[in-house]
């Protein structure tokens, strides 16, 4: 193993992570104003219609991939029942039709960023970073997929880098499970880190907004005047010096 | 019974000229900023015609609003929790920025920098959206004074409701304005559509806000919202609608639309409901049950039972006071010559109409008759089927009897002071003939006709124990030299002009977005919290001229 090696396969990763983890964290804290989808389906609605749920629905089927293939140790599926032939196939078919509707969204959505007036004019540079890295992540990994796994005789991942995913998440990193794994699988690992490492400066962040509570939360909402008066709430130990409290309950600054 | 407050507003329709006022003075204090230029929290409709944004009255096509499931519950028009999450990625209900209309500047400055030339320069409009020539083609009130609206009136939802062939004989003798805002409902569906729950009801007064640093831009209150008065702003990416000018009510103020009305239509005032009930009043089975399901839940501020349950929720005396000498409850209950916009929308809005008498006054005049005897008005709102039955399809759910009670009861006072004032005695018959008695008559006659300041507005302010934190206090000490000057302190950097003194309307929000956090160390800032305006200190080298002086 090489310095190289090291940096590739143990030093970026952990800097991904930290940044990933840090980055959020900060965004969240400084700019929840910030925090949205950034939506331009007021611009346009024909292309997105098509584009939008076909690169979300997607983007959510290979996430389940990701998960399953790379979290998930082989073992664990084995005593379930799903053998290596199973899950080869599965793999290989659920994920070329993931792949296939997330591509073609992808395009429709870039198309449509591209050559819409208003869509264009509300893209950022931070959004065209982005969206190259989006892309090239996508485009490797399906490339990856197609070459190996469809053309190729089919190469096992589940034994290099799904353990040596498993092994930067646990703390044990072991950089010479990747050494040799084939430069497309390479490539879509090193591409995803750096996409990682964007994630918390873009609009991506909405993912981490999917709305779940809605499904538990009454219809209508109520809020006191009382819980945002001020611009917020005094830090514990920075309260100003006041006179007592006359009325109990009565907020006091 | 669960009472809570409400602030509400009731508009007499009869008397608004359609000078736009209101429009432009909330666009001034609201939304002219980028991002929200085709939005107009206050517009000015002419009826009959398609509104703003274009025919938001079809629901058959938004989805706004509620609907009442066979079952009798309450359901989103546009499907519930699942079928919500479902469409996140695309709102197929959401209307685009063309439905309201494109909004556009002039090249101004080509009428200064034109080289000399035969032809006078002149000012192409510029799409604010692309910044491309464009050819303007609508905007938020296209069809002002039907103006157009040959073309147009057909698409009018409510007119297609009714038969086909009226709509052209409809307008050449039935014209009036219809000033809106946002609803402040009480079973508000915006808030119901928010995935986020960024939309909330506050507790205390009723008024419905999005809280900008919740929003996460799902866009679902946009297509929720059946009076389509919640706008997308397309820069930020979040929701807005009109606030009801909460900062201004605050301090006692009335919101800047009714400040500024130049008839002096708005009443503004709180009303006390009875929360518990408000599910069960919006889900009647008859959709002609909602106007008087939603007047039982309002509740008579004078009772002794409503009094005491008010004071166990903790309302406070000056409160309670207010909603007793609001003009709204008078309005709506006593005089029940208020009505809110299509009660069908099953929403429970809470800002109300006095539908207009002068048109009906104009059609008898015009006939040569005597437009302010009672027997020709209450003849004339007989006889004019058709513009009844198209107050009916705004105000009542298609009844007509409620929209006749009110022009009649217009109609019956008009008549009635015409005799005070010609000195022909008080006819109490007339007054009788719609069930009051002279002296409402007169009081109501006050009220709608010569009601002061005072009287038009009944706002309780905040508590004035927690006043101090308001607006006006916090901003009187923000002065340059003031004790609340403190450069980049705590309220962070105001938009680089120093404080406004009084009023400054989006002054909490600034507020929330500038201090998100607070500068670790005086005389450096927060760069992600500068918004381009200004020199905040630390910044910029000092400004040597200003030093020496």
């Amino acid at each position: 193993m090489n310095a190289l090696d090291f940096v590739l396969w143990i030093a970026l990763p952990y800097a991904g992570m930290a940044v990933f983890i840090v980055g959020h964290i900060w965004r969240y804290r400084y700019d929840k104003f910030g925090w949205t989808s950034r939506s331009s389906e007021v611009y346009e609605t024909r292309l997105l219609r098509l584009g939008s749920p076909m690169f979300h629905f997607g983007i959510l089927m290979v996430l389940a991939g990701h998960v399953v293939g790379l979290l998930i140790p082989r073992e664990w599926l084995y005593f379930i029942g799903i053998d290596e032939h199973m899950y080869h196939w599965g793999a290989t078919v659920l994920g070329t039709a993931a792949a296939a509707m997330l591509v073609a969204g992808l395009a429709i959505l870039i198309f449509r960023r591209r050559t819409n007036g208003p869509v264009f004019l509300a893209t950022t540079v931070m959004d065209k970073i982005m969206y190259v890295f989006l892309s090239l992540t996508i485009v490797i990994g399906t490339a990856a997929t197609v070459a190996h796994q469809i053309i190729g005789g089919g190469y096992n991942y589940r034994e290099t880098i799904s353990p040596w995913v498993r092994s930067i998440l646990l703390f044990q990193p072991d950089p010479a499970l990747m050494i040799d794994a084939p430069l497309l699988f390479q490539l879509h690992a090193l591409s995803a880190t750096l996409l990682f490492i964007l994630w918390p400066f873009t609009r991506l962040v909405h993912v981490f907004s999917a709305p779940v509570g809605y499904l538990f939360r009454p219809y209508i909402v109520y809020r006191s005047r009382d819980e945002h008066r001020g611009s917020r709430s005094v830090r514990r130990g920075w309260e100003g010096s006041n006179l007592p409290e006359k009325t109990p309950g009565q907020k006091r600054f | 019974m669960r009472v809570m407050a409400q602030m509400s507003m009731v508009m007499n329709i009869d008397k608004c000229i359609g000078c736009h006022t209101c429009s432009v003075t909330c666009k001034q204090a609201w939304t002219n900023r980028t991002g929200v230029e085709y939005v107009w929290f206050n517009n000015v409709e002419t009826k009959p015609g398609v509104g703003y944004p274009r025919e938001y009255e079809d629901q058959e096509k938004w989805g706004g609003g509620w609907v009442r499931t066979k079952r009798g519950r309450l359901k989103l028009r546009s499907g519930g929790r699942i079928q919500k999450l479902a469409s996140i990625f695309y709102n197929p209900k959401l209307p685009e920025i063309e439905d309201y209309y494109e909004p556009w500047t002039y090249d101004y400055d080509m009428l200064l920098n034109a080289p000399a030339g035969e032809h006078t320069p002149v000012a192409r409009p510029k799409s604010l959206l692309t910044g491309d020539d464009m050819k303007i083609g609508w905007s938020a009130n296209w069809d002002d004074d039907l103006g157009g609206s040959t073309e147009t009136v057909q698409n009018d939802p409510i007119l297609k409701h009714m038969s086909d062939h009226v709509a052209m004989e409809f307008e050449q003798s039935f014209m009036f304005y219809l000033p809106r805002i946002c609803e402040h409902c009480l079973n508000p569906s915006c808030v119901a559509s928010c995935p986020s729950g960024a939309m909330y009801k506050r507790s205390e007064d009723g008024i419905v806000l999005v809280d900008q640093d919740q929003c996460r831009g799902w866009r679902m209150c946009v297509s929720g919202c059946p009076y389509k008065k919640v706008y997308f702003n397309h820069k930020t990416g979040k929701a807005e609608k009109c606030t009801l000018c909460y900062p201004r009510l605050e301090v006692g103020l009335p919101t800047v639309c009714s400040e500024t009305c130049v008839g002096r239509l708005r009443y503004l005032g709180l009303v006390l409901y009875d929360a518990d009930r408000v599910l069960e009043a919006a889900s009647v089975e008859d959709e002609k049950d909602l106007l008087e399901a939603q007047r039982n839940i309002i509740l008579d501020p004078h009772d002794p039972a409503v009094i005491e349950a008010a004071r166990a929720e903790d309302i406070p005396e000056d409160w309670i006071e207010a909603a007793q000498s609001s003009p709204i409850y008078k309005l709506i209950n006593e005089y029940r010559v208020a009505l809110p916009l299509h009660p069908e929308y099953r929403t429970m809005p809470m800002v109300w109409y006095i539908p207009p008498l002068s048109p009906v006054v104009d059609v008898v005049a015009s006939s040569g008759n005597d437009g302010e005897d009672v027997r020709n008005l209450f003849a004339a709102i007989d006889q004019l089927r058709i513009p009844m039955e198209y107050l009916a399809g705004l105000f009542s759910a298609g009844d007509l009897g409620p929209v006749t009670e009110s022009l009649q009861k217009l109609a019956a006072m008009r008549s009635y002071m015409r005799g005070i004032n010609l000195d022909e005695g008080r006819d109490e018959s007339i007054a009788e003939a719609v069930g009051m008695t002279g002296t409402e008559m007169e009081a109501m006659y006050r009220l709608l006709a010569i009601a002061k300041y005072e009287e038009r507005y009944v706002i309780p302010q905040a508590h004035s124990e927690q006043a101090r934190e308001l607006d006006e206090l916090a901003c009187s000490l923000d002065y340059d030299g003031g004790p609340g000057m403190g450069g980049a302190g705590p309220f962070g950097l105001s938009s680089g002009h120093g404080p406004e003194p009084v009023a400054v309307e989006n002054f909490h929000v600034l507020k929330d977005r500038q201090t998100a956090d607070r500068p670790s160390t005086p005389g450096r800032m927060n760069l992600l919290n500068w918004d381009g305006n200004g020199r905040p200190t630390g910044m910029f080298p000092p400004d040597k001229q200003k030093d020496e002086s």
